[in-house]
């Protein structure tokens, strides 16, 4: 199945709606097609959750042409202006081949959460803080359910919030950040009264909810599943009895497609100029994915990369001030929530540290590049292509995972020859 | 969301609110290991948005289903990897080198 469009958008969450809808206003009408690896629309924060105006759009009320793929997954470039993707059949059938040529692409693939190992981490019913969030939105029942919440960052707080509402027992919730970083942003907070008010909100529901700062899980033990997970606070240890653990040490950019695109990334993020054009030609990237900026600068940014795609250089100019307040709030983040050094050392010697294929915390060390962590010790060659422990070895070892090649997620070789990308001339997505 | 949809895990009929993903109607019944790792350890979701693989099953006859980025469909099929069989997945994977 081929696809045509002036304004290719990967990735269907605020970045790229907004971007779909500065686009979509331009005065020049282009032909718009946004897809996204997931069953609807909304990227992580949005979860069927989308404004109204994102729906609105993709039924066509700006009088565009704007299409919309989802469960389509963008495997690799073919050429300066094509990608070939994974997608489904309008009946659910798949998966198959979809060429896609436009004349600009907008990344838009957000972020994902960062986990740490810690002894048990492996165990079923560890899961993301924002993972258990998005399992219980695509209709896992947590009622009655007991619950510990930890790792860093705000998203905490309205993770529990959420699994409350939905019959969830938070037993906990442990915030890695020292008390005084908790309060110094608070403090700061002040320039930002919206997010002052939202963030009391959220506490007050939570009243009756244990928040330990300066907390940490420190193992967590079972047969065949979590039943018990161990924080370390302050000098003692408390051991509590649990269904599930909601992990998360707050996120990451995510940049594989960016880098099998050809974008340049540094510090494990995409490079860009001020108007969010990367290094790769025809290639724009907003939000999350050049670095954490939270869901109003995503907004922004794709906001920024729509006009910008659309040719409307001087409103996405004049966007640069926003973009400026909201990468100043998530530096403030970034600071008060950053991972303490106690937390490097929680994986003993034998702790997985790449999932996918079992290798241990021990294995890994001895390596001093991405490399050869994955030629020697396979850290990073399974089916998440290092998309986990990549994060992992950077934090632990200071390894750089920078690389990914084409595809930029697992395919079938059955698929990749059926897919016949030599249809496109000049190019082969095996020719890398 | 109106009404529920079907599902086969393990030759066992499963009832889920429609529009639920496999992965969650995987832990309908409990949490639960859904897949066997490299050596051989339950493994299930962590990250609940397609980047982890660990909800790795088999679905309709495909390996390899991320569930959680599937939605449940009535009469879809879906078959865990059982704990403990080392080397499913990678029968034919070169053994470790030692590090240089």
């Amino acid at each position: 199945m081929d696809h045509s469009c002036d304004i290719l958008i990967i990735g269907a969450g605020p970045a790229g709606l907004h971007a779909a809808r500065a686009a979509s206003r331009s005065t020049r009408r282009p032909s718009i097609l946004l897809v996204d690896e997931n069953p609807s629309i909304g990227g992580q924060i949005w979860r069927r959750g989308a404004p109204a105006w994102a729906g609105r759009l993709l039924a066509g009320a700006n009088a565009c042409s704007i299409s919309y793929l989802s469960s389509t997954t963008v495997l690799q470039r073919l050429g300066p202006r094509a990608v070939l993707a994974s997608t489904l059949t309008p009946s659910g059938r798949g998966p198959i081949a979809a060429r896609i040529t436009f004349d600009t692409v907008i990344l838009a693939t957000g972020a994902r959460e960062l986990f740490l190992p810690f002894p048990g981490w492996t165990l079923p019913g560890v899961v993301g803080a924002g993972g258990a969030q998005a399992l219980v939105k695509s209709g896992l029942d947590v009622t009655g359910k007991r619950m510990v919440v930890a790792g860093s960052g705000p998203l905490l707080l309205a993770v529990a919030g959420f699994l409350r509402s939905r019959g969830a027992l938070v037993a906990a919730i442990a915030e890695q950040a020292p008390p005084a970083a908790i309060r110094r942003f608070a403090l700061s907070l002040a320039g930002y009264p919206t997010k002052a008010f939202q963030g009391l909100m959220l506490r007050a529901r939570l009243a009756s909810v244990p928040y330990w700062t300066g907390a940490w899980p420190i193992r967590a033990t079972g047969t065949d599943r979590i039943e018990r997970v161990t924080i370390r606070r302050g000098d003692r240890d408390v051991e509590i009895p649990c269904d599930l653990l909601a992990c998360g040490f707050g996120l990451v950019p995510s940049i594989h497609l960016a880098a099998v695109m050809g974008c340049e990334i540094r510090d494990g993020r995409v490079v860009t100029d001020d108007l969010l054009t990367t290094t790769a030609p025809h290639v724009l990237c907003a939000g999350e994915a050049n670095g954490i900026g939270g869901v109003e600068c995503a907004a922004i940014e794709g906001e920024m990369a729509g006009l910008a795609a659309a040719g409307m250089i001087d409103p996405a100019r004049r966007l640069l001030p926003a973009r400026a307040r909201a990468r100043r709030f998530a530096a403030l983040l970034d600071s008060a929530f950053a991972p303490r050094s106690e937390l490097s050392s929680l994986a003993s010697p034998d702790t997985i540290l790449c999932r996918c294929e079992d290798v241990t915390t021990g294995e890994v060390k001895p390596y001093t590049t991405w490399r050869e962590a994955k030629i020697h010790a396979r850290c990073g060659m399974g089916s998440c292509q290092g998309r986990v422990c990549g994060p992992i070895a950077r934090y632990l070892f200071g390894l750089d995972p920078g690389d990914a090649r084409p595809p930029a997620a697992p395919v079938d070789v059955a698929f990749l020859a059926a897919a016949d990308p030599g249809a496109i001339p000049g190019e082969s997505p095996l020719s890398e | 969301m109106p009404g529920q949809v079907t599902v086969i895990i393990n030759n066992e009929p499963v009832r889920v609110e429609s529009g639920s993903t496999v992965a969650a109607a995987l832990w309908s019944r409990g949490v639960r290991g859904t897949r066997a790792s490299v050596l051989g350890h339950p493994r299930a979701a962590v990250c609940g948005m397609g980047t982890c693989y660990e909800c790795r099953v088999v679905i309709n006859g495909v390996a390899h289903e991320r569930s959680c980025m599937v939605e449940c469909r009535d009469g879809m099929m879906v078959r865990t990897t059982p704990p403990a069989s080392a080397g499913c997945e990678h029968d034919n994977l070169p053994p470790r080198l030692p590090p240089a």
